[in-house]
């Protein structure tokens, strides 16, 4: 058995995201397939789940070429697919999930319950997945509602299974463990298409590297033969330098303390349950954890955009746990948030417009009751100049920039002034390596400048990579501190909850 | 050198969450009732006053079943209720039962009243009951239409159109030809104005407010052209005649549940029967599994092969012959003529009704009973002679809707999806 992409070339309106891509795996192979954020690879993937129709190029398996025009079709010809946001219905028990579309019943529809339980406990135990048939999603792990995704694919029988982005969402210790779920498949002779931008992954667990770059399959490699600068310099089609280079800290006065904070999420359940910390001048401090720890909450606390609960947060000795989030940001605190499209743009509007967000309301860009627009603009351009942005004009909507671009515009609008803190959520989620590396210079040089940094990533490598010290945050609470060169495995056992020696300064 | 150490929290003071404010509040109202019950309706009556209550409807296998009661000492000891649960829910201890109390409380209060309405009187207990239950017919016919549509992610506020347009054309169709093919005409006009809200809302993915706000006003505005022109010059076309109540044997003769339950026309029965229905359908079913899945992650629907579209064209226009059935209630069994904006908000009030009772077809049974309670007080009141001007008391059901939703409901979640077209990229 072998499936085979075959001169797939699709065209969207302006964009063309697939070139002529060639991929191809067999029974019981671990293909990886690597590139850049926009290289192509989701698009080639919903051309192969059929939710796509390619302008171009078919789709074969053992030389039969199939008609693919709904998921339905690639889940009849045996293909499966493990979405990088999950499909999963978060108020429906996993049982329920994975019947979802297949659902074994008695007459007149009347749902088989307790067959569906006995194939989700089947799967289970084969694979070693070790999932409750009865859980509700929601309450569950991210690391266990892809095993869910997982046992969903199995019981459709899929023979090629395709992981896009897994190991995102997980941590270390977690990784491991879904490797060798992995390497289960591929025993039991499922052919596996890896989709990742994480070389050290692909290095491991592929048999069999092929690199995507702007829509074109570049390269085909044995991970033998390379190792982790070379597949970046095939990704990204220059050199890269993987390190963030940095001078030893000095850390300064605390300029922000918390205090026993505490926040609800929207379901009112305590997301940061009485955390404490510090962050001085001259410092960076990475907060890791997995997603759903209390990271989002926490943030949205100290930028005041969500009311605490309870304890105290102090910005340089003044307290300012129920202050607005303008008046925040008029105490030099800049913001880069989690998600750029909701909270950091207004997508539909312009770049000088969301440039000047942060002081449309006070001079020189507003008199009165007017807007200044060519003041406006030339802080735009200026900032556009200054921080790189690729944009062809100031007045065209940040939303047709790409993810980069518009990180950038953000972090020009936050970082322009005199900065006491930066707190940075995601600060490099879903950019490319160029934008990444520009942008970690920026907080680094902020730091230089003596202002306070706190950084939160789901993102281990970025973590260590960027911080001068490492908070660990766990169901609410700073579970551990770590120095950068700790081990990753110790920094995951603290993500993992595990009541382990917090490694000391 | 840092605060780093993992924390105990138990010395952690904290603000109230909202919860708490609210079972604050809700608490303190407890007891204010309490206090206007002990003054208006205990110290308001003579101490020798007595109410009554029948328990029986005349005609019936028992009859003359009452119940008497003190007026005075029935609203003490209610005042002392409500004071004592306020004082329960201002404790805070037991937050999650804020609900419960308050239900507790309002039920009182309510007794409370009609007792002090009755005082030196009698007063039907069982008639209004039972007009409670024939009120809530259409309410929780809108509430189970209502449902069926934002369970699969599309937002109708056109019931009332629905409801207005089908008792219409129910009207026309029964007095031509016989009640039955009023009851099929009406519920295919609600059908085919179902049909319209989901191309509009689905497929031409307009706002589904907007949509529903249109066919609204269209219904209204058509049906009273059409009344006026129409109906005041044939009247032989306003006259369907009425289904018929149907007593069930041996049930329909037991004492109060008899009369409240199993003496009813058709419309009654089949309700209960579609509420049992539905709860069955949506969670036992293929059906309800991929309806529910649409409305809350239709791309999770769509990935495992399920067509999110014809779910969706499906169950609203399913809703729409609900809504059909429903109006059919209000011109052959409630009145059996049509009068301009006969609805008069039923189709609003349903969808109070949905979203109090929580999206679940039980939940908008309880619901439709409430609001059914509400106007059945209303009309008893007005008869009864109480010193409330009838203006006030023509209010009461929308005053209600307007504390359930705002007040009681608290954070009922919706289907995740509701309302949001689903764009196949």
């Amino acid at each position: 058995m072998r499936l085979e992409l075959k001169g797939i070339t699709k065209q969207f309106p302006g964009v063309l995201a697939n070139d002529d891509v060639h991929l191809s795996v067999g029974e019981g192979e671990i293909v990886a397939l690597l590139g850049e954020n926009g290289a192509g690879k989701t698009t080639l993937m919903n051309i192969l789940y059929g939710l796509y129709t390619p302008t171009s190029g078919e789709v074969l398996i053992d030389d039969e070429p199939l008609e693919l025009h709904s998921p339905s079709d690639a889940i009849a010809a045996g293909i499966g697919m493990v979405h990088q946001h999950f499909m999963l219905v978060p108020v429906f028990t996993v049982a329920e999930n994975v019947i979802l579309g297949d659902e074994p019943a008695k007459r007149a529809g009347w749902l088989d319950k307790q067959r569906a339980r006995k194939t989700v406990r089947d799967i289970s135990s084969r694979y070693k997945l070790d999932v409750d048939p009865d859980a509700v999603i929601e309450d569950l792990p991210v690391g266990i509602q892809q095993r869910v995704e997982i046992i969903k694919v199995l019981e459709r029988e899929a023979r090629f299974v395709v992981f896009d982005e897994p190991t995102s969402v997980l941590t270390p210790t977690e990784v491991e463990g879904f490797f060798n779920i992995v390497n289960g498949l591929k025993n039991d002779g499922k052919g596996i298409i890896f989709i990742s931008h994480k070389l050290g992954e692909a290095l491991e667990i592929a048999d069999r590297i092929v690199i995507m770059r702007r829509g074109r399959t570049v390269a085909e490699v044995l991970p033998a033969d390379v190792d982790e600068e070379k597949l970046a310099e095939l990704m990204v089609g220059r050199p890269v330098d993987l390190r963030v280079h940095k001078e030893e800290a000095t850390p300064g006065d605390v300029v922000l303390s918390v205090e026993h904070l505490v926040v609800l999420d929207d379901r009112h359940q305590r997301a940061v349950d009485g955390l404490s910390l510090e962050v001085r001048a001259g410092e960076i401090v990475g907060i890791a954890g997995v997603q759903g720890n209390g990271q989002t909450e926490l943030v949205e606390s100290l930028t005041g955009m969500r009311p605490s609960l309870g304890g105290i947060v102090r910005l340089n000795g003044e307290d300012i746990t129920t202050n607005s989030p303008r008046s925040i940001h008029k105490r030099n605190v800049a913001h880069v948030p989690e998600d750029r499209q909701k909270s950091g743009l207004v997508l539909s509007f312009t770049v000088t417009e969301n440039i000047v967000l942060d002081s449309y309301y006070e001079a020189p860009v507003s008199r009165g009751i007017l807007m200044n627009w060519s003041a406006a603009e030339e802080r735009a351009l200026r900032l556009v100049e200054e921080y790189d942005v690729r944009t062809p004009s100031v007045d065209v909507a940040v939303s047709t920039l790409s993810g980069g671009n518009q990180q950038k515009v953000i972090v020009a609008r936050e970082f322009d002034r005199d900065v006491a803190l930066v707190i940075a959520s995601q600060p490099t989620r879903g950019i490319d390596v160029g934008s990444i590396e520009y942008i970690h210079s920026r907080i680094v040089e902020e730091r230089d400048n003596n202002a306070a940094v706190l950084i939160v990533s789901s993102e281990l490598d970025e973590i260590t990579a960027l911080s001068d010290r490492i908070l660990v945050m766990y169901d609410g609470k700073i579970a551990g501190e770590f120095d950068p060169s700790a081990s990753t495995t110790e920094i995951g056992l603290a993500m993992l909850g595990s009541q382990g020696e917090a490694g000391a300064m | 050198m840092t605060a780093n150490a993992p924390t105990v929290t138990a010395e952690v003071k904290t603000r109230a969450t909202p919860e708490e404010r609210r079972a604050t509040a809700i608490g303190v109202i407890l007891v204010l009732l309490g206090a206007f019950v002990f003054w208006i309706f205990g110290l308001g009556v003579e101490s020798g006053a007595r109410s009554n209550f029948n328990l029986s409807l005349p005609g019936e296998r028992f009859e003359n079943l009452r119940w008497e009661v003190s007026s005075q000492w029935l609203a003490f000891i209610v005042a002392a209720t409500l004071a004592f649960l306020g004082g329960f829910v201002l404790r805070r201890s037991q937050v999650k039962r804020t609900n419960l109390a308050l239900a507790i409380g309002l039920s009182l209060f309510v007794l409370a009243f009609l007792t002090w309405a009755a005082a030196d009187g009698s007063f039907s207990l069982v008639g209004m009951l039972r007009s409670s239950v024939l009120l809530s017919v259409p309410v929780t016919l809108g509430a189970l239409s209502g449902l069926m549509c934002e369970r699969v992610a599309v937002i109708n506020i056109a019931i009332e159109g629905q409801l207005l347009t089908a008792a219409f054309v129910g009207t026309i169709m029964g007095s031509a030809w016989g009640i039955w093919a009023g009851l099929i005409g009406a519920m295919l006009t609600g059908a085919l104005l179902g049909a319209v809200l989901a191309v509009l809302a689905i497929r031409y993915r307009i706002d589904q407010i907007i949509a529903g706000v249109v066919i609204n006003i269209f219904a209204l505005g058509l049906t009273s052209f059409l009344a006026r022109r129409v109906l005041s010059e044939a009247q032989e076309l306003n006259s369907p005649g009425r289904f018929p109540s149907i007593k069930i044997p041996v049930l329909g003769d037991i004492p109060v549940v008899g009369s409240l339950l199993f003496n009813h026309n058709m419309f009654v029965y089949v309700t209960f029967l579609l509420v049992i229905a539905l709860h069955f359908g949506l969670f036992y079913t293929r059906w309800g599994l991929r309806s529910r899945s649409v409305g809350e992650h239709p791309k999770a629907a769509d990935t495992v092969g399920i067509d999110v579209y014809r779910i969706r064209y499906r169950n609203v226009i399913y809703g729409g012959l609900i809504a059909g059935f429903g109006g059919a209630f209000l011109t052959l069994a409630q009145v059996s003529r049509f009068e301009e904006n006969l609805t008069a908000g039923i189709g609003f009030i349903g969808l109070a009704a949905m979203i109090f009772g929580r999206w679940m077809p039980l939940g908008a049974l309880g619901a439709g009973l409430v609001f059914g309670f509400a106007r059945a007080l209303q009309q008893k009141l007005g008869i009864l002679g109480t010193p409330i001007p009838s203006e006030f008391l023509s209010m009461t059901p929308y005053i209600v809707t307007i504390i359930v939703v705002a007040g009681v409901v608290g954070r009922a979640r919706p289907p995740a999806a509701d309302g949001q077209p689903y764009i196949k990229d």
